[in-house]
């Protein structure tokens, strides 16, 4: 009997030893559905996008899918994935000097031309050292040579790119698909003229919205403000975020890639729009994504169908920042549900909705009721509060859309507020735990036989601590202390233990240490640079996963560093000071921020674009919402 | 229709547990188009089954799965519209149509063929120790449960076994029990065979692929169908 063996299979970079030690070692392998496969000796760029948290939470991020085909709908051009190995991994890499390496080809990420790392969230700072450390590529940009790879960030923590301002070659404000090219153009164009690295970067900083942070230098005041930000010459001083207008006409990816392990986002996911039109104050991506533009409801409906085909996909789910507000949203729905519901067997999930008549009636549809839980985001517990911060629900709304929720049949709520919003008073905590109690007591009002489950209802409240953000109107104000946001969890928690219908509710929170990191990185300026590094050193990766975040290693190396935490989270900035990312222009001008800051202190809301326009200065965009809308300034 | 498919699984693919499998096949037939039938319910779930799971790090040219199929087109068409959705490391090799009342493959299934090539070579004369473990009357060995331990002997579940020589290396070929009845893993006989040698068995010194699973009859369970014109 001849033995059998496996021919002329594709090289992998970890050995079966180490992939049958480490736990899912599918994250590794790439050679998925749908993956992109080129031969590297035939194209001119090398490029490794990354989202520097494990595959399974990368693989899930759209954004990258999208730069991931659109890049590699350049023939010159190959794209490949990388995330970050999960500590077992990185330990044996480590242990044995592999380099980091791309999902598709298995070569080693040094060897690339471009790594471009998203950004978006503060907490996976120190995974994005991890990742070049491991690529055996120098940390920090100033040390890289010719060879070594161009570091490019991106996505929504690149609007306030300060505490990595050392780590990465580019910065890259705005969507992706609106300067990629010409960024590789300019690049090819340089090797070619045998240009070095730095006359490439300079190049590369007059590209719009692109920032190239060793052209730029900040002194500081005596008590730690900045001074001055001042450019080189030759590269503009301001910064300008890119968007592209006609969504319907730029490129998604029709046939994303289908991982083998379920990821967080195991699904078809269409983008139905981008931009919010409503302009809470606490928000920075209802800020930073404007204008609000919609794709066509056919380009949609059209994609729905290529996708489904192509991954294999049983489900399909909607994303976008407040989905209510999409104008099709129905018909759009309804065609998902018509189309793929019935003898197909999709599974239509739809993203958080405003609760209403209409969504109500698709969740009927979709899923199982008795499974399923209704969830509101009042983020406030009283008017005053939600005013504050420009929330545009009301208590009627909410009531109206839990008793309809009831009569429905539904008896799980879930409710989400901030705590240590701006201006927030004990009444205002209170009114938290009242709200909550509100809602119970409403399904109690059903006549008994009325009452859907078992006759008893499930109010589950959860509040995060408030981060002010750059980008919103409230950049300039304090954060709450750690203890001031302790103290007011349990001022809640014992006011929630006080309702008459505390049996029926339940509070969740939020771990404070993480707030309190994450509000000092997201306001943060360059001097964080080497907090990030000396934290990395001390072994702090994975920060966003609660069993791996070091909080006493991070305070360490604020100490070891010179550098006073609380410098950045709970002072009153003035209006004068100049913000560490003052010199990035996101569409949003500085006075409208400020004219709202001043509007939330008096409590006056702020109509949503498609009410009316507030002047924030995205209509310069020219097109979306700012026209389609009958609004006037 | 009830149609049997046989597939085979190696290289990269071999990391992928018996779950992601599953999922990747109902994906896969999505993609070809192909009229497979759900189940009634609130959660109608395609009518695919496997014969056994296949420990991640194994190879395999004997894998076999049971699905049901409305519109049912011919064996090679069935083939070829899944291999054009297969990645690298995954091939289907045949289809063929069950009768009405066929039982499915996951009963069936009683024995199981592996071959086990040899990384690097043995501390000890294979042919030589085979023997003389398949003379002993009883193999007796501690078996893992989840909750308990308990000895067994594994004997009565070795049907075959002898080495295997080519050009370019050494391997063991073994017959034993699999599915519900009695199960033997390959692993489990090889790691018995280097202790009863004195020495201690690495499975990352071997690479096991399993080639074919029998009914109690010693019957390949592709040999249930037919090949649909």
């Amino acid at each position: 009997m001849k033995i059998k063996r496996c021919l002329n299979m594709r090289k992998l970079a970890l050995d079966d030893e180490i992939l049958l030690k480490v736990e899912k070692p599918a994250r590794y392998i790439g050679g998925e559905v749908n993956a992109v496969v080129k031969d590297p000796s035939k194209v001119s760029i090398r490029f490794a996008m990354c989202f520097p948290d494990v595959y399974e939470i990368g693989m899930s991020h759209l954004g990258i899918q999208i730069l991931y085909d659109m890049l590699n709908r350049r023939e010159d051009v190959y794209c490949e994935r990388l995330y970050s190995p999960w500590t077992d991994l990185d330990a044996l890499m480590r242990e044995e000097g592999i380099p980091l390496f791309a999902l598709e080809s298995q070569d080693p990420v040094k060897d690339f031309d471009f790594i471009g790392i998203t950004l978006q969230y503060e907490m996976c700072y120190t995974n994005v050292l991890q990742i070049l450390d491991l690529a055996q590529i120098p940390i920090f940009s100033k040390d890289r040579a010719e060879d070594d790879p161009i570091l490019i960030g991106g996505g929504p923590c690149a609007y306030n790119p300060e505490p990595l301002a050392d780590f990465f070659d580019i910065f890259y404000i705005g969507e992706g698909e609106a300067v990629y090219d010409d960024l590789l153009d300019l690049y090819k164009a340089c090797r070619e003229n045998g240009w070095d690295r730095s006359a490439f970067l300079k190049q590369a900083a007059n590209i719009p919205g692109l920032y190239v942070p060793m052209f730029y230098h900040v002194t500081y005041h005596e008590d730690g403000t900045i001074a001055s930000f001042k450019a080189e010459e030759g590269v503009p001083e301001r910064i300008e975020k890119q968007v592209i207008m006609n969504l319907s006409e730029t490129c998604y990816p029709s046939d994303p890639v289908v991982p083998f392990i379920k990821v967080t986002q195991d699904r078809v996911v269409l983008e139905i729009q981008r931009g919010c039109i409503r302009g809470c104050r606490f928000c920075q991506a209802g800020m930073i994504y404007r204008p609000n533009r919609e794709r066509k409801l056919e380009y949609l409906e059209e994609q729905a169908h290529k996708m489904l085909r192509s991954t294999g996909h049983e489900e399909i789910t909607l994303s976008s920042l407040s989905s209510s507000d999409y104008s099709r949203l129905e018909e759009l729905t309804n065609y998902l549900i018509d189309t793929f519901g019935g003898k197909e067997h999709i599974n239509i999930s739809l993203p958080s909705l405003r609760i209403d008549a209409f969504s109500l009636d698709v969740m009927r549809k979709v899923q199982d009721i008795r499974k399923s839980s209704l969830t509101f985001a009042p983020e406030a517990g009283t008017q005053r509060m939600r005013d504050v911060i420009n929330k545009g629900l009301t208590e009627k709304e909410i009531f109206k859309g839990a008793m309809d929720a009831f009569k429905g049949g539904w008896n799980r709520v879930k409710l989400y507020f901030m705590l240590g919003l701006p201006g927030e008073t004990e009444e205002d905590i209170e009114g938290i735990a009242r709200l909550s109690n509100d809602i119970a007591a409403l399904y109690y009002s059903l006549p008994k036989d009325e009452r859907p489950g078992n006759g008893r209802v499930d109010v589950i409240s959860s509040t995060s601590f408030f981060i002010p953000k750059p980008f919103t109107p409230f950049q300039w104000v304090p954060q709450n202390t750690s203890e001031q946001f302790i103290e007011k969890q349990h001022f809640l928690s014992g006011k929630m233990k006080e309702q008459l219908n505390r049996k029926s509710m339940k509070y969740n929170w939020h771990d404070v240490n993480v707030t309190h990191l994450e509000g000092i990185l997201a306001r943060g300026d360059r001097r964080l640079s080497k907090v990030i590094y000396t934290a990395y050193k001390k072994g702090c990766i994975y920060d966003a996963w609660t069993e791996h975040f070091k909080y006493d290693q991070w305070m360490e190396a604020f100490r070891e560093s010179g550098v006073e935490p609380d410098f950045y989270t709970s002072r009153e900035r003035s209006r004068e000071e100049i913000l560490p990312w003052d010199f990035i222009y996101a569409g949003v001008t500085k006075d409208f921020l400020w004219r709202e800051y001043m509007r939330a202190k008096e409590g006056v809301t702020t109509p949503n674009c498609k009410e009316g326009c507030s002047g924030c200065g995205s209509r310069a965009y020219e097109g979306g919402v700012c026209f389609e809308s009958k609004n006037q300034i | 229709m009830k149609v049997r498919i046989r597939f085979e699984k190696e290289g990269a693919m071999k990391f992928i547990g018996h779950l992601d499998i599953m999922r990747y096949f109902q994906k896969a037939f999505r993609r070809s188009g192909l009229d497979i039938q759900y189940s009634q319910g609130f959660s109608p779930h395609p009518l695919l089954s496997f014969a056994a799971p296949l420990g991640v790090g194994l190879e395999s040219s004997g894998e076999y799965m049971d699905v049901v199929l409305g519109d049912c087109p011919s064996s090679q068409e069935i083939v070829d519209r899944l291999n054009a959705q297969m990645v690298e490391g995954m091939r289907i090799l045949s289809a063929v149509i069950l009768p009405e009342d066929g039982k499915n493959a996951m009963s069936l299934v009683a024995a199981a063929d592996y071959e086990m090539i040899l990384k690097k070579e043995a501390e000890f004369s294979l042919e030589d120790g085979i023997e003389a473990l398949l003379g002993q009357e009883q193999i007796k060995v501690l078996k893992k449960t989840k909750k308990s331990q308990k000895e067994v002997d594994i004997r009565p579940m070795i049907y075959d076994m002898y080495v295997m020589k080519d050009a370019k290396g050494t391997g063991i070929f073994m017959r034993v029990a699999s599915g519900s009845a009695a199960n033997l893993k390959p692993e489990q006989v090889a790691q018995t065979l280097w202790e009863s040698q004195g020495h201690k068995f690495d499975p990352l010194t071997v690479q096991i692929r399993r080639l074919e699973m029998y009914d109690s009859q010693m019957s390949p369970l592709e040999k249930y169908g037919e090949i649909h014109p």
